[in-house]
């Protein structure tokens, strides 16, 4: 590979950030030839741009420009900040695992308590470990495009948890990826394998310490989920307004399985969560639900891809959207059925809530349907704030903004309801309020 | 002492008039009860009392407790005491009541620089008044009037009339919907809270929802003006004689 030409504004700047990043990247020589590989597969097709369908809506070109220098190893003072943050926003009886720009920060994490159910190892250690033939495998997903590849190039570091068989976890564990330094980015890649007939919820969150701003994240997570388990995953996305925050997820469900996913969009400037998720075991229930809360100038993308590989699973997806000012909301859902998945039954639903008159949300169902016995489908809705039910609320004393805030908390909540966590739920409230607050 | 003056009203809906110079007074402790066929334009009024949006006041004045009514928002109107029982309650899924009433009460207590209700006081306040009322707790579970009959809708409206205690309710065709057992029971709502201090619009088509709330003043209205006002005698001619000689009229 040769750093020194570059054939883009673009790619120029992360071949620097590649060569000056390279001797900090964990990974023993075969890993190194990994990365280098994924590296030239992102220089070769550069940033995602409008003419590349699955980026449509969101044209990194157009909306970042460039990768930001890779953040240096965190210091004293920004783990003190980091600190700060985590007690800040960590959930009340959940287990923490905390990343501090990039890098696992073991003092600020609950591993001690961790240990004792479930197996934790970072992702450099095992990236490093010469020993291990398959380590390179933490690097290899089954989707992939440029910013997946250059996840894979760049990941500094993440978690590799391990649930044994029948594990039923005590506490929810919370991954917390901390920004404390601005104008730089953070590339982490999780690995989370969950055993059969595990009972689990996990939290990701993604927030700023103090000031911190402009920083761009660029995050993997790898879940691979048991028979019979029964898992809640949670991502609660708050990163700083003028941040970058983008997330593919990768996840591989097995028989019998009742997954519920959540994610909630509340902060960055441009942000995008793909999820490739796939029904490889029979008799498995998926129930995904999105909330984007977009203000200002806000660019939120939820992608997913649902592929029903086997028969009869259940998939039921609903993405919400409220959108102020002149925000831009985008989901993508696509539903694969492939061949043998007869009785699959696939729904998605998308509910818009426009909150001004240049807000924007574009919606683009797809299904891909190969097997002849299914029920699949997809709805839309969008619209404003209904007239006579806020008329109602004034005339009860609510003033304009409150009476608005009450409305919206009641379309947010119908996908907050979904959490059955109670503490969980509380938090997940606490900063859907926060957004409103800081509605102008 | 008048609390409510509306003089030579004239407003428009989507450039056709249809209040063409109301006047109307009602004082401290009075119960009015406003009578008129359909496109008379009593739920304008109402309607425009309360502040609602889409309704073009090109002349006239509205004064309440000698305030212009006309220059307050809605909810600045619902603090200064004016309470209009919608004729059809709006649901509201996801909104829990009591978050609804609690919110309400306290925006409008801030509003006129009270104190706001802490939510022992405020749950305390709210079990006494749904006693009193024969309101069930199990209506203040759900969202606000979702999966609501037209009687509960009814009875959640003169609930948040006792907890809110306005000085003018306006009450928009109570009766619509309801069964006589029904009626009775909301009925029996709003004479608990007659009072002194309080005064009472009661719009309505038909004379039947006056005999359980018995007014001191009836006006007829036809064709956007008041035609006629009487005692309660005027109800009951209008029930033998109907509306057609108020339409000649006007």
């Amino acid at each position: 590979m040769n750093v020194a030409v570059a054939k883009t504004g673009n790619g120029r700047a992360v071949s620097d950030l590649f060569a000056s990043a390279e001797g900090r990247l964990p990974g023993s020589p075969g890993v190194a030839a990994l990365r280098r590989e994924a590296f030239e597969t992102y220089e070769r097709l550069g940033l995602p741009h409008r003419r590349i369908e699955e980026w449509k809506y969101t044209d990194l070109r157009a909306l970042v420009g460039e990768v930001l220098p890779l953040a240096a190893a965190p210091d004293a003072a920004a783990l003190k900040r980091a600190a700060e943050a985590v007690t800040a926003h960590a959930i009340a009886g959940a287990r923490k695992l905390v990343l501090v720009d990039g890098v696992f920060a073991a003092d600020l994490s609950d591993v001690k308590a961790l240990a004792s159910e479930v197996s934790i190892k970072t992702l450099r250690e095992v990236l490093a470990d010469e020993a291990n033939p398959a380590a390179g495998d933490l690097l290899r997903t089954a989707a992939t495009d440029a910013v997946i590849s250059l996840n894979a190039a760049v990941a500094t570091d993440g978690v590799v948890v391990s649930v044994a068989d029948g594990t039923h976890l005590s506490a929810p564990i919370q991954l917390i990826h901390i920004a404390t330094a601005a104008g730089a980015s953070a590339f982490t890649r999780s690995h989370l394998r969950i055993g059969k007939g595990v009972r689990a919820t996990l939290v990701e969150t993604f927030v700023a310490a103090g000031k911190a701003s402009g920083y761009q994240v660029n995050d993997a997570v790898i879940l691979w989920i048991g028979d019979d388990a029964d898992v809640a995953h949670i991502r609660l996305m708050d990163d700083a307004p003028d941040a970058v925050n983008v997330s593919s997820h990768f996840v591989t469900v097995g028989a019998a399985v009742k997954f519920n996913f959540f994610n909630m969009t509340t902060g960055a400037a441009v942000s995008r969560l793909q999820g490739f998720i796939t029904l490889s075991g029979e008799g498995s229930e998926l129930s995904a639900n999105g909330v984007n809360l977009l203000q200002k100038t806000e660019h939120g993308d939820t992608t997913l891809v649902v592929d029903h590989a086997v028969p009869n699973c259940v998939s039921r997806e609903t993405f919400r959207a409220v959108i102020d000012d002149r925000a831009h909301s985008v989901f993508q859902g696509r539903i694969i059925v492939r061949p043998d998945a007869q009785k699959t039954d696939g729904k998605m639903m998308t509910r818009a809530l426009l909150l001004s008159d240049e807000a924007e949300a574009d919606n683009k169902p797809e299904l891909e349907i190969f097997a002849d016995d299914v029920s699949c489908g997809h709805g839309a809705t969008a619209g404003a704030l209904d007239d006579s039910l806020l008329f109602y609320l004034k005339a009860r004393g609510l003033p304009e903004k409150q009476a608005q805030a009450l409305l919206i908390q009641a379309f947010v909540g119908e996908a907050i309801e979904q959490i059955a966590d109670d503490d969980l739920r509380e938090h997940v409230i606490g900063i859907a309020e926060r957004w409103l607050e800081r509605r102008s | 002492m008048a609390l409510l003056e509306v003089k030579d009203l004239k407003v428009r809906v989507e450039e056709r008039e249809i209040l063409h110079g109301l006047t109307l007074t009602v004082n401290e402790g009075e119960v009015h009860a406003i009578m008129g066929p359909n496109g008379s334009g009593k739920s304008t009024l109402s309607h425009v009392i309360a502040g609602k949006p889409g309704y073009e006041v090109t002349d006239g004045q509205i004064f309440f407790k000698g305030e212009d009514l006309l220059e307050m928002s809605p909810d600045e109107r619902a603090a200064k005491g004016v309470f209009l029982a919608f004729q059809y309650p709006v649901e509201i899924p996801g909104v829990a009541t009591m978050t609804f009433l609690r919110t309400a009460l306290n925006a409008q207590r801030k509003a006129r620089g009270e104190s706001e209700y802490s939510t022992p006081d405020f749950l305390k306040k709210v079990r006494e008044v749904s006693k009193s009322l024969n309101i069930p707790q199990d209506m203040l579970k759900r969202g606000v009037n979702v999966g609501f009959s037209g009687g509960e809708k009814k009875r959640n409206e003169v609930l948040q009339m006792a907890l809110f205690e306005p000085s003018l309710c306006i009450l928009d065709e109570m009766d619509s919907g309801l069964d006589i057992d029904a009626l009775r029971i909301a009925a029996d709502g709003v004479n608990a809270l007659r009072s002194p201090k309080r005064a009472m619009v009661v719009i309505t088509h038909y004379q039947r929802l006056l005999n359980y709330i018995v007014p001191d003043v009836v006006h007829v209205m036809s064709k956007g003006r008041v035609v006629k006002s009487g005692g309660k005698d005027l109800a009951l001619e209008l029930e033998a004689s109907g509306y057609a000689q108020f339409e000649d009229a006007a």
